[in-house]
């Protein structure tokens, strides 16, 4: 009992939100999910078209030195002359890349773990449980920093590191669906049909066990964006020629008595962008009616 | 109970036991000589050799394990290979006080903010109090803490010079000075765990406030004030004190982090700092040691949730 994940089961009570209507209806009546899906497109959109949207070249070097916001630098410059808005714009790319890819491998490895564990029991079950309640002894980011300690620095290893700390909430979750849905009586009837184990898993079991995860997914890319910007920050993220969210705080840092910007606009994006993602994930939650059992 | 103590205990041991056996296989496999990093310079082969002699790297793999086992259980974590030298145990002792220090203010710090917030947010629902609480407590989870430091550093050191930038006072050197060096690192740490706790006593309170007893206490004509402190948030607290028990894993990694901007010489700067020098001993010392604290602590939630909640019954 010691992660701040959500560890669920679907509620039996009547759902909330009207579901017929569709995803984006209940999204649009929904203020803050649609503030979060606004948000996250602007910043999807920044990390697909970087080099169109950005004033500046973001490596460009100048002697315009840590100017102040003005007209041609709209958020200011570094210490190297760079302009600040195209390198934030620029860290996009990273921050979302990371983000997902982490999610997806920690979701696909996860879930496997989780559903073969869950469906399989005995000694699967056991040797899985032992390796996921080690992982969960111990928060996601100090997994996360541990693994980079073995692996090194570098977008690689930080990938495989936070997807791998991450790992052990979707095996939980897929596993605890696993069990409740194992017991309905539509898995003995595909039984008693002839599906394989394979079929049931896939596909009697995985889309009703769904829903906790798909939200459970929204919010690990937020921690994993935050986990990505905050090991980038302390110097075992990415390599320093690449922009990114952290790396630019990191770099401004020195700077922040003589250039407030530095320090203020790259963490507003990581800020804004983690904020889209959990408003969206609790506009989710209540869609898909999960019921949390802890609160994050 | 007691059956329930000793399992728990075995297993955070075994837990224990399972890290220091793969922090030191797997620091064994890098990429990338600890010595060869430190004599780049040298470059001399027959020094490299005899370095790695007194260090005992040239025993065989699992003779180099069960000393290191045996040492490590007596405290004795080697010395620093990086500048001078210096023991990894006095190192992590002088560590420990500051990281503790962070986490536990940090602790307070959130409490004090989140139990009046999610209070307010429960009774006045649907207000325009209640949607400003979630909002910011939305925006606290959403904050990176490194970020929050660097804030806190531009207004209160940089601009208004009310705090000391960075940097650690000893208690012994006076309450005050050790005091606001922890100020602003307490804050960025605690804010997130307290967005956490005010969310949740926001929802708990909320589920005893429908709960048929309130409507008792209420058509008694009990006060406002009366219900709520001595009917209500008692009852809600005991969800809540689940919560707390994720803190401790969330103040020490927040410490973790904010002690690099603060400059502060806690465990994380230690293994942060070991890690960009490739300095083995003290990554292991750190990560030991870091670890223990979570194991242990979690062990000792989970026994005490048993003594604040009696309706709790473990090993039965």
């Amino acid at each position: 009992m010691t992660k701040y994940a959500t560890v669920l089961g679907i509620s039996d009570e009547g759902a909330p939100v009207d579901r017929k209507s569709g995803f984006f209806t209940a999204i649009r009546k929904d203020k803050k999910a649609s503030f979060g899906l606004i948000m996250l497109s602007v910043f999807v959109f920044f990390a697909l078209f970087a080099s169109w949207v950005s004033p500046h070249d973001p490596t460009a070097m100048d002697f315009d030195m840590m100017l102040p916001p003005s007209w041609e630098f709209p958020l200011g410059t570094d210490d190297l002359g760079r302009d600040l808005l195209s390198r934030i714009i620029h860290g996009t790319q990273i921050s979302l890349f990371v983000g997902v890819t982490t999610v997806v491998i920690a979701l696909v490895l996860g879930l496997i773990m989780g559903v073969a564990a869950g469906y399989f029991g005995g000694w699967i079950d056991m040797v899985i449980m032992r390796y996921i309640d080690l992982l969960w002894a111990f928060p996601n980011f100090i997994i996360a920093v541990y693994l980079v300690a073995v692996f090194g620095a570098g977008l690689l290893n930080v990938i495989v590191a936070i997807s791998l700390a991450f790992l052990d909430d979707f095996a939980r979750i897929a596993r605890s669906m696993v069990l409740i849905i194992k017991e309905e009586q539509y898995i003995s009837a595909a039984r008693v049909s002839g599906a394989s184990d394979f079929r049931i898993m896939w596909r009697h079991i995985l889309p009703n066990a769904a829903a906790p995860i798909i939200v459970q997914a929204t919010v690990c890319v937020s921690y994993a964006i935050l986990g990505e910007a905050t090991l980038s920050f302390l110097g075992l993220g990415v390599e320093s020629e690449t922009p990114t969210w952290g790396l630019i705080l990191a770099d401004g840092r020195s700077f922040i008595s003589r250039a407030w910007w530095l320090g203020i606009f790259p963490g507003v994006a990581i800020m804004l962008t983690v904020l889209s993602i959990n408003f969206l994930g609790d506009g989710l939650r209540d869609y898909l009616d999960v019921r949390e059992v802890k609160d994050v | 109970m007691y059956q329930y103590l000793i399992r728990r205990t075995f297993g955070a041991l075994v837990v224990m036991f399972a890290v220091a056996t793969l922090v030191f296989i797997m620091l064994r496999l890098v990429p990338g000589d600890p010595i060869a990093a430190m004599l780049y310079d040298v470059g001399d082969p027959a020094a490299i050799e005899e370095i790695r002699r007194n260090l005992g790297l040239d025993r065989p793999i699992y003779v180099q394990y069960g000393i290191w086992l045996g040492n490590a259980l007596q405290g004795d974590f080697g010395n620093s290979i990086y500048g001078s030298r210096v023991e990894v145990s006095r190192l992590l002792l002088e560590a420990l006080p500051r990281t503790l220090s962070i986490a536990s203010i940090s602790f307070v710090v959130a409490i004090v903010i989140a139990i009046p917030a999610g209070l307010i947010a429960a009774t006045r629902r649907n207000t325009g109090a209640d949607y400003a609480v979630t909002l910011i407590a939305f925006i606290g989870l959403s904050m990176p803490d490194f970020w929050l430091a660097i804030l806190l550093i531009i207004v209160f050191a940089a601009n208004l010079h009310w705090l000391p930038a960075i940097g650690y006072v000893p208690l012994s050197e006076g309450f005050w000075p050790w005091f606001s060096h922890l100020i602003l690192p307490s804050i960025a740490v605690g804010t997130a765990f307290s967005a956490i706790v005010a969310r949740m006593i926001r929802s708990s309170m909320l589920e005893v406030l429908n709960m048929d007893y309130m409507r008792v206490a209420r058509s008694k004509g009990l006060s406002e004030m009366t219900l709520v402190w001595s009917h209500a948030f008692p009852n809600a607290l005991i969800p809540v004190v689940t919560v707390i028990g994720i803190a401790f894993a969330l103040l020490m990694s927040g410490a973790v982090v904010v002690e690099n901007v603060f400059a502060i010489k806690g465990l994380g700067r230690l293994l942060i700092q070991g890690i960009l020098n490739r300095d083995y001993p003290v990554v292991q010392g750190a990560i030991l040691v870091v670890s223990a604290i979570f194991v242990f602590s979690n062990l000792l939630v989970d026994v005490l949730y048993s003594f604040i909640d009696p309706r709790i019954r473990y090993g039965s």
